[in-house]
Order: structure tokens, then C-alpha cells, then sequence
């Protein structure tokens, strides 16, 4: 649905020009929700808004339903953009309009008469659950009910795709996931294509199906939610899950650890595990085999639409030749593990 | 004080008030449009153009720095030539009228500077026009601001008119120089004062309280 052909946008005059976004292809297949992911400054809020233009793409070419966007003109890419949806992180919502006339506002660029508008906007309102809110204005609504009526207006040109430029990260978690969850309902329901970015993995996890990660303007890996999750292919890649799944070690151990093995015997060891090596059977069989006594200090499984990924913090006690050869298991398994520290 | 002095004092309001509302009126329209062109064609902006940008702004500023008085003596052919005369009430509202064009201009540029640009840059995801721009979002997200400006400028324009009234324009400050301060009639002065004070609240209480029915922040 949406294409992305060797997008580069570069910003500034010629001789120190910012690179924004290098050669950039990405394909957003119809009914999905693919999400691009990247630190800030990466490039994402260039590349999402050059999907319609907002941003001019110093070359190559964006393909909307088979239009290519950067050859239309004036006129001919307003009409393409009633076929775009967008929502912003602040909103962006018309202050001197209720939320009714917010809704209505891209009808009414349109030309649609008011009974229209109304046919169009009512079951917007029931989608979005503000129907009750419809003659407030948006000081009187919350960050969360802002962005519903957001996405209710950008529905209301009953558009192809919708964009949404770091939607949830003004909004607190719990409100986060109910706008992730209307972002659902509407990607099935309406089968509308979704084309997000963020920086949070958390909403990768929650709803996208694809994702692909950004840096310095380059796409540096694109894969299916799960294979990123479970095994990312770049260090990058890993670094993000590595902060998603972060726990912070309880300050009881920190105080005993120690990073100098030759004074503390035993090693505590952080080991990121997956589907394939679920972790307990593992940690039973390493006990076993190499005799070691092996406690879990602190472990955080997540469910990655329907993908199991965990990470564990254990200490291993026992004869440092048979922790040698548990820790070489764990490595020739594949498993993404790191020494913390010693104890004693 | 004498029903004369009334009569007159009376008169001199009616003609403050004529040439206050007039020029506030038509400065107020066409100020709106200049100050809405300085913004537009700003480089970055919605129509951005920037040879008619620096001319407007150019213009602007120096229509600004044109002390009253002299433009008052300045422009008079061209008062001549829209009102047949130089003196008078008529006469006084044309340099009042130019005076406060470019300051209306300037202080609406500073309201729409107010709209927050992700405003502009929802109505353009959407395929608005300019035009549907200006009259959808421009204007009316930044009515409060419009409103302050405008009150703002009929609040300078009442105490200009008295500048003007001295010059043989009539109004209250006609009335309170040559009988006030020349003939030394400390009540009068006091009363055309006070006239003038009670303009410029009244002024600015509507327009505040206008102001606070266009927001709804
Ligand atoms: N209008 C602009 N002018 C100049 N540089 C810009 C502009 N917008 C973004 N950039 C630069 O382009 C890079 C990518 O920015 P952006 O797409 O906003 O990143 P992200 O959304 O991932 O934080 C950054 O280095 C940023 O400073
Ligand atoms: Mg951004």
C-alpha cells in the first residue's frame, strides 16, 4: 500500500547538508500496521512525513495505493491526501472547534454538506468512544480523548492509510495502550493500513506486525514483530531489545557484586532466552550436568504476540571448571548472556 | 460648567469617538490582510514568497517609525486627495488611518505567530488550500489574538486622536488644549481626561472580555 523507493532528504544547502534519510526502501503492505522504530533524531518523523509530503524527499520516489506522490502537483496531491491519514504526538486539534466541528473540519474541506457530515461523523464519534464529549473543546479533554479525536478526524476522509507520527509518547502507559488497542480495532476492523513510528519497543510489541529499525537515516533492519523480537539481527537491533527487556538488579545484589572473579568465585549472569531455549528446563539441565547450584535472582518474561521471550538473572555456585563449561553451553546455544559480576 | 461647555465637550466626544471607530475600522481590516500576508509569505510559510515578504516588511517598519506628527504634515496631498481637505475631522482620521495600519499589521503577525505550526501542518495532511488555511485555521485559532491587537490599537488611536485633535482635527483633544490648557480652565482639561480615560477602560474591558469568549484554551 504504501512503497518507499530510495527516499533520501536531505536538509540544508548543498555543501553541509543533513542527511535525514539515505536510500531509504520500505514496503508497507495493505491491512498492516508496520511500525519504524529508532532512537530520536534518527530520521523518523523525515521519513513518515515524507509519505505525504509534509517533507519534499530530496529524491526517490513514495508510492501511496500505486501513486507515485513526489510527481503530482498542487492540486492533484491535496486530493491524494484525503486518501492519508494523519495523527501527531500533541494532537495538533483546532482550539477554536468542539470536538464535533474538529471532526468535521477535513469533511467541510471537502465541501461535504452538514447532513453528510453528520452521517459521517456520528459512528466516528461511537468508534472512538467520545459521544458523550461531542460538544466539548479540547481544553476541556484529556491528552488521551485529544488523540481519539485525532484519529476520529483523520478517519473522517475515510482514508486508505493512516500515519501516525509518535501517537502515544505525550500519553501515559495505561492511556497508551487504550489508543494502541483503538489503533487495532481500526486496523482490523477497517482494514486500515498503518504506518507508525516511535521509539518506544512497547508499542511495536502491542501492535505492530512489522517493524522496521532506523539509524542516521538508514532502514537498518526490517523483519516480522517476532524474529525482531526474539532474535534482532543487529547490534542495534539488540540493543533495543536489550533495553526493552531491561530490569534493574536489586540493590542487595549490586552491593555484593563485585567485578573482579579472582576474590569472588561465582559468577552472576544475565541470559536473554526466547522460544527455542525456554529457560527453565535449561537451567535444570546445567544444575544437572555440571552439578552447580544455580538460583534465579531475578527473571521477566514477555509474550510477544504469541512469542516467548525472557530474561533471567542467575547465580551459579559450584566448581569453577564445571561453571567454565555451563558457560560455554549457554554460548554454543546461542543464547545472548553476559557476566554481571561475581559474588562470593 | 456651562450648558455651552457641555454642548461642546459633548460634540468633541461624538467626533473622538467618529474618528476612533472609523480609522480603528479600517485599519483594523487592512491591517488584518497585511499582517496576514507578512505572515504567509514568510519563508517557511504556507505561500512563502519571499520578495513580497521583505517588501511588506520593509513598508511595515517603515510606516512604524514614522513619528505621528510628522506623517500627520507628510501625507497631507494625500489627505487632500481623499477627503477634499486638511483640516477637520475627515481630515484628521487619514494619517490616524495609515498610522495604525502597519501597527495593526505587526501585532497580528505576532497573533498568528501564536498558532501552533503542527496546526498548519494537520490542515495541509488534510488538502487544504491556503485559502482554507487562512480562513479555517489561521483566522479563527488565532481570534483571542486578533481581538487583543485590534483593542490594543483603538486604545492607541483614542489618545492619537487627541494628537490629532490638536492639529485642527476637533475631538476631545481639541477641546482640551485651547480651553484646558489655554484659556486655563483646569476643569474642562479634567473633564475631557476623564472622558478619555473612560473611553480607553471601556475600550479595553470589551475588548477583554470579548478576548475571553473567542478562547476557549
Ligand atoms: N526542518 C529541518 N531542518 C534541518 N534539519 C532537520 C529538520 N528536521 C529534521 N532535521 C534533522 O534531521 C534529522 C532527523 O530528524 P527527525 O526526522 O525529526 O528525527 P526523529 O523523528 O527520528 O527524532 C535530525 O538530525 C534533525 O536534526
Ligand atoms: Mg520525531
Amino acid at each position: 500500500m504504501i512503497q518507499l523507493e530510495q527516499l533520501s532528504k536531505f536538509y540544508g544547502s548543498d555543501h553541509d547538508a543533513i542527511c535525514a534519510l539515505n536510500n531509504v526502501d520500505l514496503t508497507v503492505p495493505k491491512g498492516s500496521i508496520t511500525g519504524v522504530i529508532g532512537v530520536s533524531g534518527a530520521g523518523k518523523s523525515t521519513l513518515i512525513r515524507c509519505v505525504n509530503m509534509l517533507e519534499r524527499p530530496s529524491s526517490g520516489r513514495v508510492l501511496v495505493d500505486g501513486q507515485d506522490l513526489t510527481q503530482l502537483d498542487a492540486p492533484a496531491l491535496r486530493k491524494a491526501r484525503h486518501d492519508i491519514g494523519m495523527i501527531f504526538q500533541h494532537f495538533n486539534l483546532l482550539d477554536s472547534r468542539t470536538v464535533y466541528q474538529n471532526i468535521a473540519f477535513p469533511l467541510e474541506l471537502m465541501g461535504f454538506d452538514k447532513n453528510a457530515m453528520k452521517e459521517r461523523i456520528t459512528p466516528l464519534l461511537e468508534l472512538t468512544g467520545l459521544s458523550d464529549k461531542k460538544d466539548r473543546y479540547p481544553s476541556a479533554l484529556s491528552g488521551g480523548q485529544k488523540q481519539r479525536v485525532a484519529i476520529a478526524r483523520a478517519l473522517a476522509s475515510r482514508p486508505k492509510v493512516l500515519l501516525c507520527d509518535e501517537a502515544t509518547s505525550a500519553l501515559d502507559p495505561q492511556t497508551t495502550s487504550s489508543i494502541l488497542e483503538l489503533l487495532r480495532e481500526i486496523n482490523q476492523e477497517l482494514g486500515l493500513t498503518i504506518l507508525l513510528i516511535t521509539h518506544e519497543m512497547e508499542v511495536v510489541k502491542s501492535i505492530c506486525d512489522s517493524v522496521a529499525l532506523i539509524s542516521g537515516g538508514e532502514l537498518v533492519e526490517t523483519s516480522k514483530v517476532g524474529p525482531f523480537f526474539t532474535a534482532p539481527s543487529t547490534k542495534l537491533g539488540r540493543e533495543f531489545l536489550e533495553e526493552f527487556l531491561r530490569i534493574d538488579p536489586p540493590k542487595s545484589l549490586l552491593d555484593r557484586l563485585s567485578s573482579d572473579g579472582s576474590d569472588k568465585p561465582y559468577p552472576v549472569i544475565r541470559i536473554i532466552f526466547n522460544d527455542e531455549n525456554v529457560a527453565s528446563p535449561l537451567i535444570s539441565q546445567l544444575a544437572r550436568s555440571f552439578e552447580l547450584d544455580i538460583s534465579i535472582l531475578q527473571a521477566k518474561i514477555e509474550d510477544i504476540q504469541g512469542h516467548t521471550l525472557g530474561l533471567m538473572i542467575a547465580e551459579f555456585r559450584g566448581n569453577a571448571a564445571h561453571i567454565e563449561k555451563a558457560l560455554a553451553r549457554l554460548s554454543d546455544m546461542q543464547l545472548s548472556t553476559e557476566v554481571l559480576g561475581y559474588v562470593d | 460648567m456651562s450648558t455651552d461647555m457641555m454642548a461642546l465637550i459633548g460634540h468633541a466626544t461624538l467626533q473622538t469617538l467618529y474618528m476612533v471607530l472609523i480609522s480603528g475600522i479600517i485599519s483594523g481590516v487592512l491591517g488584518l490582510a497585511l499582517g496576514l500576508a507578512l505572515y504567509v509569505t514568510r519563508p517557511g510559510q504556507i505561500l512563502a514568497y519571499r520578495p513580497a515578504f521583505l517588501v511588506t516588511s520593509a513598508v511595515v517598519n517603515i510606516g512604524r517609525s514614522i513619528p505621528f506628527i510628522i506623517l500627520m504634515v507628510a501625507i497631507v496631498p494625500f489627505t487632500r486627495l481623499v477627503v477634499g481637505t486638511s483640516i477637520g475631522t475627515n481630515a484628521a482620521m487619514v494619517p490616524l488611518t495609515i498610522a495604525a495600519i502597519p501597527f495593526v499589521a505587526r501585532l497580528i503577525e505576532g497573533a498568528l505567530n501564536e498558532i501552533s505550526p503542527g496546526l498548519i501542518e494537520a490542515a495541509q495532511a488534510m488538502g487544504a488550500t491556503p485559502k482554507q488555511i487562512v480562513t479555517k485555521v489561521l483566522i479563527p485559532e488565532a481570534r483571542g489574538g486578533i481581538i487583543t491587537s485590534i483593542t490594543i490599537t483603538i486604545v492607541t488611536l483614542i489618545s492619537y486622536s487627541a494628537m490629532a485633535g490638536a492639529v485642527g482635527g476637533g475631538g476631545l483633544g481639541d477641546v482640551g488644549i485651547r480651553y484646558g490648557y489655554n484659556r486655563f480652565e483646569p476643569l474642562i482639561m479634567l473633564v475631557t481626561v476623564a472622558i478619555l480615560v473612560i473611553m480607553v477602560q471601556g475600550v479595553q474591558m470589551l475588548g477583554d472580555s470579548m478576548v475571553k469568549r473567542a478562547n476557549h484554551k
